[in-house]
């Protein structure tokens, strides 16, 4: 069985984790996901930064859209600030939900979420960083 | 700047009504907003009006009757109705009509909202990994609020419970049973920090308006309660909206904050001129971070303000009288014109139980939409 990433231009793998956000040419802003359309070049952002603001989702969001496994697990969700790139929405991951707090540092991951025929679907999260302690 | 008075004010009561459609509830607030001016559905020469999941305003003239009036619809999610009564204020301003309806209504299926990712320009993954969820918004703008500027659970606990005590004295509300503070905070938590009875549920209603220029109201002799200011904007850059996949480092303000310093600049009036207001619910941190994107308290004075009870009815800015949308739920087409419906109430002194206990001559509304929009209307007699 292989994994495969949930969508194409979210994320890259190669060499290391990076999600794959969008720079405007001309007023220098970050945005993410990359857009198709419009003046962006494609960069890797960082893979490291603070948790910004977050909440659980107690309830199973409408599905479709939402890849649903059963039983329904609340999960954490999050904004992550990236240090001189952006703030990005994100699923959390290997953390409980009382130690969630603005300002934790944290680094991208993958989870998997559901499965395409006969493979696993991945999409990026963040989990508390690995160097407890060390600055974002 | 034209007067615009309101001379007629109608509504079907808000929660669920099994065998009306979202248009039987519109047409029912419409004859009586029109009973309530003394006036006949010929008498109107222009209509504005929306619903957000409920079918097209226009269509109500197959049964008010085919009198070929010109008959706007209005879509701005939860400003829907704030942005319909800005575009017939707009045409009895500019003299294209003496007399209009504004009327905003909607029938929501029980459950959270279900929007679809590319119904918002968003990628289909978005939505694959539970992102698509309106609730989360709310709950991470209020979590980094809370945060920043020091306000406990135990106050959004406090507005809410201040909303179902409102509602129960309001007989268009939905819940009408007072809530205990306890009983709300130890409610099962929906989106942390929020519990369940510190959202609005998606509901049914309708509301409707009659305007008139200052020389059909000064004919009718209804001349009691104009508008002094309404605006209407969308978000700038920065602003923190809902299914925002990434956000700038550079942080803006809302749509909120200018709409409503756009409205007191225009009325000539302050935040402290205000005698009520009514103020977007659509959970307990929004009303809490709504009065200070208002105006009138500075970000973590609203902590002592709920703790001291001054935006209760006897306090000295009552807030949501009605309830709010915590207790009349939210038919996202309706709620912005049942605030007004509630402040012409507040002044013409027919609140009953939930009636402001000193003269209300000021009164204030704000609706707040996604993905950014709001609408500020004060009304003065």
């Amino acid at each position: 069985m292989s994994t495969i990433p949930i969508a194409p231009n979210v994320f890259s793998t190669d060499p290391e984790l990076r999600l794959i956000g969008g720079r405007h040419r001309h007023s220098r802003k970050f945005v993410f996901p990359l857009p198709a359309a419009g003046d962006f070049e494609a960069v890797e952002l960082p893979a490291r930064g603070v948790l910004w603001s977050f909440t659980v989702q107690r309830f199973a969001p409408k599905s479709p859209p939402f890849r649903r496994t059963d039983p329904f697990v609340p999960f954490a969700v999050g904004y992550v600030e990236l240090p001189g790139a952006l703030i990005v929405e994100t699923p959390l991951t290997q953390v409980a939900f009382e130690d969630l707090h603005v300002g934790l540092a944290m680094e991208l991951t993958t989870i998997d979420c559901g499965r395409d025929g006969g493979d696993i679907v991945q999409t990026f999260a963040f989990r508390p960083s690995a160097s407890a302690g060390g600055a974002a | 700047m034209t007067d615009v008075y309101i001379v007629g004010i109608g509504i079907h009561r808000f929660g669920r009504t099994e065998n009306l459609s979202g248009l039987d509830q519109a047409e029912f607030a419409i004859h009586a907003a029109l009973k309530d001016a003394g006036l006949g559905w010929p008498d109107i020469q222009v209509a504005y009006g929306g619903s957000d999941a409920a079918g097209k305003a226009d269509t109500l003239v197959t049964q008010l009757g085919q009198t070929t009036l010109p008959f706007i619809n209005v879509l701005n999610g939860c400003a829907t109705g704030g942005a319909a009564l800005f575009g017939g204020c707009g045409a009895i301003r500019a003299g294209d009509a003496d007399l209009g309806l504004v009327v905003g209504f909607d029938k929501h299926p029980p459950g959270a909202f279900d929007p679809k990712p590319q119904d918002w320009g968003l990628p289909a993954w978005y939505g694959e990994v539970g992102l698509m969820v309106t609730t989360q918004f709310f709950a991470m703008k209020l979590r980094r609020y809370m945060d920043q500027h020091g306000i406990t659970t135990t106050a959004l606990g406090r507005v809410a419970e201040k909303a179902f005590a409102n509602g129960a004295h309001a007989p268009h509300a939905w819940r009408r049973v007072p809530l205990d503070l306890q009983t709300i905070l130890n409610s099962p938590k929906v989106n942390d920090p929020l519990t369940k009875y510190m959202f609005c549920s998606p509901g049914e209603g309708g509301v409707a308006l009659i305007l008139a220029s200052a020389r059909k109201a000064r004919q009718l002799g209804r001349t009691g309660i104009r508008i002094k200011a309404i605006s209407m904007r969308t978000r700038p850059a920065g602003s923190f909206e809902v299914f925002a996949p990434s956000l700038d480092l550079e942080r803006g303000g809302s749509a909120t904050e200018i709409a409503s310093r756009a409205a007191f600049e225009s009325a000539g009036l302050g935040p402290r001129d205000i005698d009520v207001a009514q103020l977007q619910d659509t959970e307990s941190g929004a009303e809490i971070m709504h009065m200070a994107e208002n105006g009138f308290c500075a970000d973590g004075e609203q902590e002592a303000w709920l703790a001291d009870g001054r935006t209760r009815i006897d306090g000295e800015l009552p807030i949501n009288t009605d309830g709010g949308c915590i207790a009349c739920g939210e038919p996202i087409g309706a709620s912005g014109l049942r605030q007004v419906y509630e402040n012409v109430v507040q002044m013409r002194g027919t609140g009953g139980g939930r009636q402001v206990p000193r003269p209300v001559r000021t009164a204030y509304s704000h609706v707040y939409g996604a993905p950014g929009v709001s609408a500020v209307v004060i009304l003065q007699c």
